[in-house]
């Protein structure tokens, strides 16, 4: 099937964002929110892909794939792991003043 | 809210959700295709500014800017990071007495490893307009040989050989560096983040500009931002203990 | 001094990121007053910038290709930024926001390291970034580093459970919401193969509109309706807002959201204003935004945490703000950004008068501040002036821009109840604490959050340093400027915000700038009458309340209430339930209308 790739990064993202709703525990949460950033990488690299090319470096032979794709998909992986790194110092500081990190005992902020 | 509302609540949105993106996606060319206008464009110009390697170039000289938010992002998360994990006020940084065993064969491959890795992120980070590779690939190779010291031998060990302060300022003054070669540009020709050193021969160490100099900035940072980052987790797991 | 302006957008993203980089290194070596003073130093030079480029655009738009990638034939491959007024203003309103906030935490907040300098500064590099630029995945960019710095900046009093809560589900939101956005600019790359906001708009309108586009639309506005806090993507603000440092809170309501709209504005227009019908945009965001107007006033009165309160009069503000800006009319979109104007500086010094009070009681508790405020002197005053203030009371700006949106839009009953419910909550709270009006109040409730137990942000001395209060006047002067200064230049950049096709002229072709024509954007009869009407509603509402309380207010509307509440549960699962959904129906609401 010759968009599979496209529907595989609309399912990761999807169940990321499920993941999220249905977790007990925040570091599955975390978790899930790079899941779900990993469709984007997979669709983003999905649309430069040309069969038959090679790689976006010259000296390679005949055409090559969309390098612009893979420039926005490392910007894209900097930015995951950046944010996960925040969020995962979160749920350390919350486990460390709560002792749970299951987000249906964390009820300081509700109304 | 209760469980179940919660599943309803998601149910009919990711129905709606999904039933949108598959619409969408079954518009889209399909998938190896050959028409890529934006590539078209910038292979010709990496090229024409002696970067073989066209995804540096995509990031450093074409869509720069991008990559400066990128690394700012980067240096920003790694402040937050080491400012969400600061000692609170009833916490003090205390080393444990008890180091734990490592196996030999783990301490050989380490001691082994280190210099290998060293050497492989350098590679990466310099030739990173050559080859594939670059600044932020290279920045992480790097990060992990310094960790190296952590897996193979102990923690004090990684402490006595990574003081924070000077990655801390390693950090800014290799993100600084960044921003200062864009406003060199700016001074010199009007455009900010402007490829503004000589283009050299391709294939050259010293080719391709300042995607040369920005790549190794960046991986500088990189470098130094990750090593933070990873002692702020780090000292929260083994050191940061609550004193009353 | 002559300065090529289009050199003005690049050094409004470099000069914080720098100075950011020097108080980074300093961090450790140089004491406190070295770093306060560099902070400072790159903030007010940032204001001068972003002044300059406010001027310059004047004259037209600023369109500057980073990197010298000057398009030919239409396209290129660099990066395109596009400063119009609407644009410089918001850029020049966060350099000046974030220049108080730098005032408000000088010397005396709690900031080890210099964390919260350097995280400010790359803050204020995002605002400005996001405001300038015309490129979709910059934009992404931009977006992601407000982001970032603002989940480290709301969990950093990392002592308190609720604030690393708050912190964890506003990072999680926000973030799934980005990544949305990412989703639709890949769809839209694979489409178009651009990613310039002018490029992939002339692109888009060779191709017309289908169901791709459609979904790029809903998952790209997605993550901006996120930022924004617009029901029911919203569940984010209130709690961020109770937990975040008193500075922080000012940025966030006093400009990060309103960016939020100004993206939404801008990516609908820009990118899809040639395929996208004028009514289905139209219909769209304004349902969104009475909803969310609506919302935010009922629960505005609901609490008693006083930084809630006013989170949830910040909502209740960009539902408003989103209905003058859904007008898609230059007299619609002058009045929201001068109402967004106002409204920072009013909401600022709010904020800031919360934090005083914060520091001198150690409590943020409407109900614990009972008759406790009776002996300030400078909030006493200033907290009822700054609520009216937020009622649209003449001549703050935030009456001036009401006035314009709510002649622009025609929902004047909206524009008037929902301004003065929010204004009533915030004098009703301050005529207990600082007057000791009404009967002592009742703690019944369950479910709202009490605002007892907060950590304090600093060792404040007895006496308040000049340089907090000189935050609160600046910004409530600010506020009643905005209303006072003749605002054309508003009115100008939001005909050429409008004006779409001098912006694909301008970037793709290389035209020169078109003058275009203004807006009327004074005072009128009707705006004055409507906000003194709303100002003596807010006062109505803040002495009912008063003297009745939640309680009776409460029993009267009780099940709804009860189920509006609930949803607000600080659960990040219910959050990313109503994320979903929020999408689902932004789809079925582009469809319907």
């Amino acid at each position: 099937m010759s968009l599979l790739p496209y529907f595989v990064a609309g399912w990761l993202l999807l169940i990321g964002c499920f993941g999220v709703v249905r977790s007990r525990d925040l570091i599955h949460t975390v978790v899930c929110v790079a899941i779900a950033q990993s469709g984007t990488y997979v669709l983003l690299l999905s649309t430069g892909f040309q069969y038959g090319a090679s790689a976006p470096v010259q000296g390679a032979p005949g055409p090559v794939v969309d390098p612009v794709v893979q420039a926005l998909t490392l910007t894209d992986i900097v930015v995951s792991a950046t944010v996960t790194a925040l969020l995962l110092a979160l749920v350390i500081q919350i486990a460390k003043r709560t002792d749970t990190v299951d987000p249906d005992k964390l009820d300081e902020l509700r109304g | 809210m209760t469980r179940s509302a919660r599943w309803i609540v998601f149910w009919l949105g990711a129905g709606g959700v999904g039933a949108l993106i598959v619409l969408a996606l079954l518009k889209m060319p399909s998938f190896g295709g050959l028409v890529h206008p934006y590539r078209e464009l910038s292979v010709p110009a990496a090229i024409g500014r002696s970067a073989p390697n066209i995804v540096s170039s995509v990031n450093f000289d074409q869509r720069a800017l991008d990559t400066l938010g990128e690394e700012t992002i980067l240096l920003g998360s790694v402040v937050g990071a080491a400012a969400l994990l600061r000692p609170s006020k009833d916490e003090r940084e205390q080393l444990d007495q008890d180091e734990g065993r490592v196996l030999e064969a783990t301490k050989l491959l380490g001691y082994l490893m280190l210099p290998v890795t060293l050497i492989v992120g350098l590679d990466v980070v310099t030739h990173g307009h050559l080859t594939p590779g670059g600044g932020f690939q290279g920045g992480v190779v790097l990060a992990t040989a310094v960790h190296l010291l952590y897996v193979a031998g102990s923690y004090r060990m990684l402490r006595r050989v990574r003081p924070k302060t000077w990655y801390q300022v390693a950090e800014a003054v290799a993100g600084g560096a960044f921003v200062i070669l864009g406003l060199v540009g700016l001074l010199l020709t009007g455009a900010f983040l402007a490829n503004i050193f000589p283009r050299g021969v391709l294939g050259d160490l010293f080719s391709s500009g300042t995607v040369f100099y920005l790549n190794v900035a960046v991986g500088a940072e990189v470098t130094s931002g990750v090593v933070v980052l990873l002692s702020g987790f780090l000292a929260q797991a083994l050191s940061v203990r609550e004193v009353r | 001094m002559s300065v090529d302006p289009s050199w003005l957008p690049p050094l409004g993203i470099a000069i914080p990121v720098v100075g950011a980089c020097i108080v980074l290194g300093l961090a450790k070596i140089a004491p406190r007053l070295v770093i306060d003073i560099v902070a400072m130093t790159t903030a007010v030079v940032s204001v001068a910038a972003m002044a300059l480029l406010f001027a310059a655009t004047s004259a037209g738009r600023i369109v500057t290709w980073v990197g010298g990638w000057t398009p030919k034939d239409g396209t290129s491959v660099g990066i395109v930024l596009a400063a119009d007024q609407i644009g410089a203003g918001f850029a020049l309103l966060a350099c000046v926001l974030t220049a108080c906030a730098l005032s408000y935490t000088w010397r005396y907040f709690d900031d080890a390291e210099a964390h919260v300098h350097v995280l400010i500064l790359l803050f204020m590099a995002g605002m400005v970034g996001f405001s300038l630029t015309a490129d979709l995945f910059d934009l992404f960019v931009f977006l992601e580093l407000m982001s970032a710095t603002a989940y480290a900046l709301t969990g950093h009093k990392i002592e308190e459970p609720r604030s690393v809560q708050g912190g964890f589900t506003f990072g999680v939101v926000t973030s799934l919401g980005a990544y949305f956005s990412l989703a639709g600019i890949g769809i839209l790359y694979a489409r178009t193969g651009q990613l310039g906001m002018p490029q992939i708009g002339a692109a888009l309108d060779r191709h017309g509109m289908d169901a791709l586009v459609l979904a790029a639309l809903v998952l790209v506005l997605t993550g901006l309706l996120v930022k924004a806090a617009i029901v029911p993507f919203h569940f984010w603000l209130a709690d961020a807002h109770a937990v975040a440092p008193t500075p922080v809170c000012v940025l966030f309501s006093g400009v990060m959201a309103p960016l939020g709209l100004y993206g939404v504005l801008r990516v609908s227009t820009t990118v899809f204003g040639g395929v996208l019908p004028f009514s289905s945009l139209h219909g769209t965001l304004t349902v969104l935004g009475i909803i969310t107007a609506a919302l935010g006033a009922t629960l505005c009165l609901m609490q008693r945490h006083l930084k809630r309160m006013l989170a949830y009069s910040t909502i209740a503000h960009l539902g408003l703000f989103l209905v003058a800006l859904a007008t898609l009319t230059a007299s619609g979109v002058a009045g929201a950004v001068i109402y967004v104007f106002g409204h920072a500086g009013v909401k600022g010094a709010l904020f800031l008068m919360v934090g005083v009070l914060l520091a001198r009681k150690g409590n943020v508790d409407e109900f614990a501040l009972y008759c406790q405020g009776r002996d300030e002197r400078l909030t006493k005053w200033l907290l009822p002036l700054g609520a009216l203030a937020l009622a649209g009371l003449p001549p703050f700006g935030t009456g001036l821009g009401k006035a314009i949106s709510e002649e622009s839009s025609g929902l004047v009953v909206l524009f008037v109840l929902v301004s003065a419910a929010t204004g009533g909550a915030v004098l009703r709270a301050s005529l207990r604490i600082h007057f000791g009006l009404g009967p002592p109040p009742e703690d019944t409730d369950v479910d709202t959050t009490k605002g007892e137990d907060e950590e304090q942000e600093g060792r404040f001395p007895q006496r308040l340093p000049a340089t907090m209060i000189g935050a609160i006047v600046v910004l409530l002067t600010g506020g009643l400027a905005v209303g006072l200064v003749p605002m054309e230049a508003i009115g100008e950049g939001a005909q050429r915000f409008l004006d779409r096709a001098g912006m694909l002229a301008q970037t793709l072709d290389g035209a020169p700038a078109a003058t275009v024509g203004g807006v009327d954007v004074a005072w009128t009869w009707s705006g004055v009458v409507l906000g003194l009407l709303s100002a003596a509603l807010a006062v109505g509402i803040g002495f009912v309340g008063v003297h009745f309380g939640l309680g009776r207010l409460r029993a009267a509307l009780k099940t709804p209430l009860h189920v509006v509440h609930r949803l607000h549960s600080g659960h990040v699962g219910d959050y990313a339930a109503w994320l979903v959904f929020g999408m689902a129906a932004v789809g079925a609401l582009f469809v319907i209308t």
